[in-house]
């Protein structure tokens, strides 16, 4: 049951990448049916699995001996515990939503059934990151989400800068990669073993200071694949592709595999304080600077995707806090994953009718227009900068509340990063539903068919329920308990205190960019005369220009310098060395006739010659 | 079947195309092909037939030769060289079909001459990894030079005689320190035991003092480090790769290489133990610098074949780093490597073969948006590619993994830069894809490349499929390999260095 899970979309994939245009008029209805049914097994799975008491409800299921060589045993085995299946239905679920808005938002697109292949591609890869029950074999999925992120990110590929942008994103999470190899490296010649279990089991008898080294390795891996700093470049140029795929992968899905990979290797983190400060460092200035390039963008999806490093920095931030913090980063991930997606599906409805144009200078008064639209989008724009009893609100303020009881400085961040939300967020909103319009002529905005709006207004309804549901009816921190470990949480500020302080601090942020962006006219043009931080902002906080000017510029020089050296010096070198030779043999060349072949054919000739004396010989 | 009668078909093959009248170009193909197919069936049922208890050698045949010398027609495999005589049997005639058209009658080459020569080229191919007596490997591994010389020369591009001198130059020179070594070989076994040998088991249990091991190593392992090719001794194989056809680079990186390599696992470390550990440092720290040279260089380039050459030198470069580390993930991952990197380069150059066929270039700056106008075609680039940077799920990714593991217990400073070569791996690949392959179409682009024909997927969707199998279960080779490679370090005596915690094995697999 457990491997249908990733057969059903493996094989959407497969029939479609392989059957071609045949399947052109029906193949979008396959990878539905495909992702769906899926969702249709996790369901089952998931009903079986409460049928279970808590300690049995964790299966395992060997498939085959993947690799084998002396002490380094591989086996291809997958393993569905409590902590896998929120991933499996939140994967299926939001996975099989986005399909179906597809089939509305690629419906003219030329190479729609490639779209859809690349899709359950996804879905298979995704779902074998999340059921493995090792970690080589989870690395198999790991860059089987970054092969189908860089092939839908790059979909439309004669676009240049979207080829570029997936070539860069595959490249940066390359990085990250390392990471995760060393990690594994480091696992099996500290522990012997690379299984979950096997690790969980000896991390306790390992030397502290590889334990933390693995952390570290761990924490650089997570660092690519969710876009936390210093590895966050490439999300905002991701948003070149489709507005689906950013919702599916560079939202719900593919970018929080950091937080389950950090929460899934907390055998490790429990053990060494500094990898768990290093997350939590590591979560709290992306959470900072997510929020921060928010701020300023005018491109409505390169905001949402500011918006993601952000949150993402918050779950990654919870799952540093350890025991206390790894259930609500689980949590924040989920209700995230239902209120993130319906903001892109919102933000690619709002494209849809604006011809895709992108920019939010250019939107305005949209509520009037797009009504369904303007309603799934600001429900989920109140899940997010925490309204209760919205979703955002019970996970986000759990995290909050876990972090001052870690540190005061943390809880400070958590905080000031949640008044920022609520300022990008309320831009974003007024931007494009309120105040007057600012469209481009022609642009005639209209709402979105009903295949499009139907998963919006689902994904909105999980955006307004998602929290209390996962809360108080699933019990989720008693759900994954048995993965995670009991948590003793310290609460240095009672509830009642910070819950109001929190609301305050959104409040002020949403009304700071309501008056300035509702109830002043928004300029068609970016103004140019802006603070040094809005520029900064602008400029992704200057990330690409660090990489570029750290990493590419040297690169290419020293790469040129090498291919140089390589025709001057070394084969130079040889190649003088032979000219000298040559230049002194010229003479005795006379007497040659020059032919190589002739050279080689007398050597065979010679060669056959005296094997031919030798055998007579023997006889 | 025997070694010598797999040996015996594609020579038979051979003189037969060769012998055609003139003029029947089409009857040449079909014969050639005929026999490669026979030959790549024969090897693969003897690959199944191989008794995976046994670590030694198998299908043993022995001829007495030349008896004054100890010489003699020695033949058999272990789990090593079987796997590479079935790649390079496999291979043959899927480079025949993709390569169909490739050569024209010209001047001196013809039609039948290439296909002829190509089969030549095979009978030495697997007599090079089979061959149990030493003085046999090396007339083999000097006779391979023949038939490629005249592939690269008579069929190549307009460079073709500048770079078939140069591969034979360096070939020879090669060749001649090994010769020199071979004879100083045989004399200390002509010492020690009485009477000299160059049977290779015989020369595996001698006890040669260390001085003279360092001396002896020296001379064998500058021949494979030519043919490898390892830094600095590689400037040969971006010409002669860039030079010949697609068919002969791939045979030539493909499989002939790969003798550089098998030399150093199959003679270097069983005959000179002490020399191999004594040097092991050094080729390691070599092996790193190729990793990184190679991979520079590949960015550099500006023609795709020299940059898939150039990749290759990265790659010679992990192999040789799993072998010289001991380890036996390193040994089996090195030797999977060997495969996995015939298979995966041979795809890339016979893809970049269909395209330069179409386009009349193999320059990167001549292409653009080809996937707009033939997107299977660029699809399978891409799969190739995707290959080359050892993307999990696909057989490249297994090996290179196994030889960073294994390199890792042993040497991890090594293992940890070479694992930053696969972020380099990833850039000189997709680059290449997005320079040749996205955007949109040039009128040239648009008016030549067509999307892939049905010969050429049927040579190039084979390959595909082996490299997504032994990605998923790569243990059927890897069952082949391991009892050779555990044999090996019994040989040098050197074992697995045990984890820092031990007595958990038993927890492997799941709870199922």
């Amino acid at each position: 049951m457990t491997a249908a899970l990733i057969g059903l979309p493996l094989l959407g994939a497969t029939l479609l990448l392989l059957g071609g245009r045949r399947t052109n008029t029906w193949g979008h209805f396959l990878a539905v049916a495909m992702s769906a049914s899926s969702f249709f097994v996790g369901v089952a799975l998931y009903i079986q699995m409460l049928g279970r008491s808590a300690e049995e409800r964790a299966v395992g299921q060997h498939l085959f001996d993947w690799i084998a060589v002396g002490t380094f045993n591989v086996p291809f085995g997958l393993h569905l515990d409590q902590l896998s299946m929120c991933f499996v239905l939140l994967i299926t679920g939001v996975g099989t939503l986005i399909h179906i808005y597809s089939i509305g938002y690629m419906e003219h697109d030329p190479n729609r059934r490639r779209f859809f292949a690349y899709l359950n591609l996804f879905v298979a890869a995704m779902l074998l990151l999340v059921l493995a029950d090792n970690y080589l074999l989870l690395y198999v999925g790991w860059e089987g989400v970054g092969l189908a992120s860089y092939l839908l990110i790059s979909f439309w590929q004669h676009k240049p800068s979207a080829a570029v942008a997936g070539k860069k994103a595959f490249i940066v999470n390359r990085v990250g990669d390392v990471g995760l190899s060393l990690a594994v490296m480091l696992m099996f010649t500290t522990l012997g073993t690379v299984t979950f279990q096997g690790v969980a089991d000896a991390a306790g008898q390992g030397p502290s200071l590889k334990i933390t080294l693995i952390g570290f390795a761990l924490l650089l891996a997570a660092c690519g694949k969710s876009a936390q700093f210093p590895l966050q470049s490439w999300l905002l140029d991701a948003m070149e592709g489709p507005t689906p795929v950013s919702a599916l992968i560079h939202a719900a899905t593919m970018v929080t595999a950091g937080v389950y990979l950090i929460i899934r290797a907390h055998a490790i983190f429990d053990l060494s304080q500094d990898a768990r400060t290093a997350v939590v460092v590591i979560g709290a200035i992306t959470l900072l600077l997510g929020a921060f390039i928010g701020t300023a963008k005018d491109d409505i999806k390169k905001g949402l995707a500011g918006s993601t490093m952000s949150q993402i920095g918050y779950m990654i931030l919870a799952a540093g806090l350890g025991p206390v913090g790894y259930v609500f980063a689980i949590f924040h991930l989920l209700t995230h994953g239902l209120f993130k997606a319906g903001l892109f599906l919102g933000a690619g409805s709002v494209m849809h009718g604006m011809h895709d144009d992108v920019n939010m200078r250019h939107y305005g008064a949209l509520r009037t227009s797009m009504k369904i639209t303007y309603a799934t989008f600001g429900l989920g724009f109140l899940a997010i900068i925490g309204i209760p009893p919205f979703a955002g609100f019970w996970s986000k303020d759990e995290i909050i509340s876990a972090a001052f009881g870690q540190n005061y400085l943390v809880g400070l961040a958590t905080l000031i990063g949640a008044g920022v939300t609520a300022f990008y967020m309320t831009r974003m909103m007024a931007m494009t539903f309120f105040g007057e319009s600012r469209w481009e002529d022609g642009v005639h905005p209209h709402e979105s068919s009903t295949v499009m709006t139907a998963p919006m207004m689902i994904l909105a309804v999980g955006s307004v329920f998602g929290g209390l549901l996962l809360k108080f009816v699933g019990d989720i921190e008693a759900w994954l308990e048995p993965v995670t470990g009991v948590a003793h949480p310290t609460h240095p500020i009672s509830a009642a205190v910070l819950i109001p302080v929190t609301l305050l601090v959104v409040a002020s942020g949403a009304g700071y960019a309501w008056t300035k962006y509702a109830q002043r006219p928004v300029p068609v043009v970016a103004p140019t005369d802006v603070s040094i931080l809005t520029r900064a902002a602008r400029a992704d906080a200057y990330g690409d220009a660090i990489n570029e000017a750290v990493f590419m510029r040297p690169g290419l020089h020293l790469t040129r310098a090498l291919t140089w050296f390589d025709a001057k010096g070394i084969d130079g070198t040889i190649g003088g060395v032979s000219a000298a030779i040559g230049g002194l043999s010229a003479r005795a060349r006379r007497l040659q006739n020059g032919y190589t072949r002739s050279y080689a054919l007398t050597m065979l000739g010679g060669a056959a010659l005296i094997a031919f004396v030798l055998l007579l010989a023997r006889l | 079947m025997s070694l010598t009668a797999l040996m015996l078909l594609p020579l038979i093959g051979a003189v037969v195309v060769f012998a055609l009248p003139a003029g029947r170009d089409l009857l040449a193909k079909q014969v050639a092909l005929g026999f490669g197919l026979v030959v790549a069936v024969a090897a693969v049922v003897m690959g199944l037939g191989m008794d995976k208890s046994n670590g030694g050698l198998q299908y043993v045949e022995k001829y007495s030769w030349i008896p004054s010398f100890g010489i003699s027609w020695g033949l058999g495999v272990d789990g090593i060289s079987i796997v590479l005589i079935v790649m390079a049997a496999v291979m043959v005639p899927l480079v025949f079909i993709a390569g169909w058209n490739d050569v024209e009658n010209a001047g001196r080459g013809t039609v039948k001459g290439f296909f002829s020569l190509m089969l030549l080229l095979e009978v030495f191919m697997i007599g090079v990894f089979a061959a149990t007596d030493l003085f046999l490997f090396y007339v083999f591994f000097e006779a391979m030079l023949i038939p490629i010389y005249f592939l690269i020369g008579r069929f190549g591009g307009p460079q073709r005689a500048y770079a078939a001198m140069k591969f034979l130059l360096y070939s020879l020179v090669g060749g001649l320190f090994m010769l020199a070594a071979l004879i100083g070989l045989y004399v200390v076994s002509a010492r020690e035991l009485g009477a000299g040998t160059f049977d290779y088991t015989a020369l595996t249990q001698l006890h040669i003092d260390p001085a003279t091991q360092k001396m002896l190593f020296l001379g064998f392992f500058f021949a494979f480090a030519v043919k490898a090719p390892m830094v600095p001794f590689h400037t040969w194989l971006p010409d002669a790769a860039a030079e010949s056809t697609p068919g002969t680079a791939t045979l030539l990186v493909g499989v002939l290489d790969k003798v550089g390599t098998f030399g150093m696992i199959h003679y270097l470390l069983p005959i000179f133990p002490d020399a191999s550990k004594y040097f092991a440092p050094a080729i390691i720290t070599l092996a790193v610098i190729s990793i990184f040279y190679g991979a520079l260089l590949a960015i550099g380039q500006s023609d795709m074949m020299r940059l898939v050459a150039f990749s290759s030198v990265s790659h010679f470069g992990f192999i040789v780093m799993g072998i010289f580390a001991f380890t036996s993930q390193g040994l089996s991952g090195s030797t999977l490597y060997m495969v996995n990197h015939g298979f995966s380069t041979g795809a890339l150059f016979l893809v970049v073969g269909y395209l330069s066929s179409r386009r009349g270039s193999k320059n990167i700056a001549d292409f653009g948006g080809v996937q707009k106008v033939a997107p299977i075609m660029a699809g399978v680039f891409l799969l190739a590619g995707l290959s080359s940077l050892a993307l999990p799920g696909m057989s490249s990714f297994v090996s290179e993994f196994l030889v960073l593991v294994g390199t890792f217990s042993e040497y991890p400073q090594a293992a940890n830069i070479a694992t930053v070569g696969i972020v380099l791996a990833a850039f000189y690949i997709l680059w290449m894809y997005q320079r040749t392959m996205t955007g949109e179409p040039s009128q040239e682009v648009s008016s030549t490349v067509n999307e892939i024909s049905k010969r050429e997927l049927v040579a190039i969707v084979p390959i595909i499929a082996i490299i997504i199998a032994f990605g998923l279960f790569p243990q059927g080779l890897l069952n082949i390999i391991n009892p050779t490679t555990k044999q090996v370090q019994s040989t040098v005596q050197v074992v697995d260095p045990a984890p820092a915690v031990q007595g958990l094995a038993s927890t492997e697999g799941s709870g199922s």
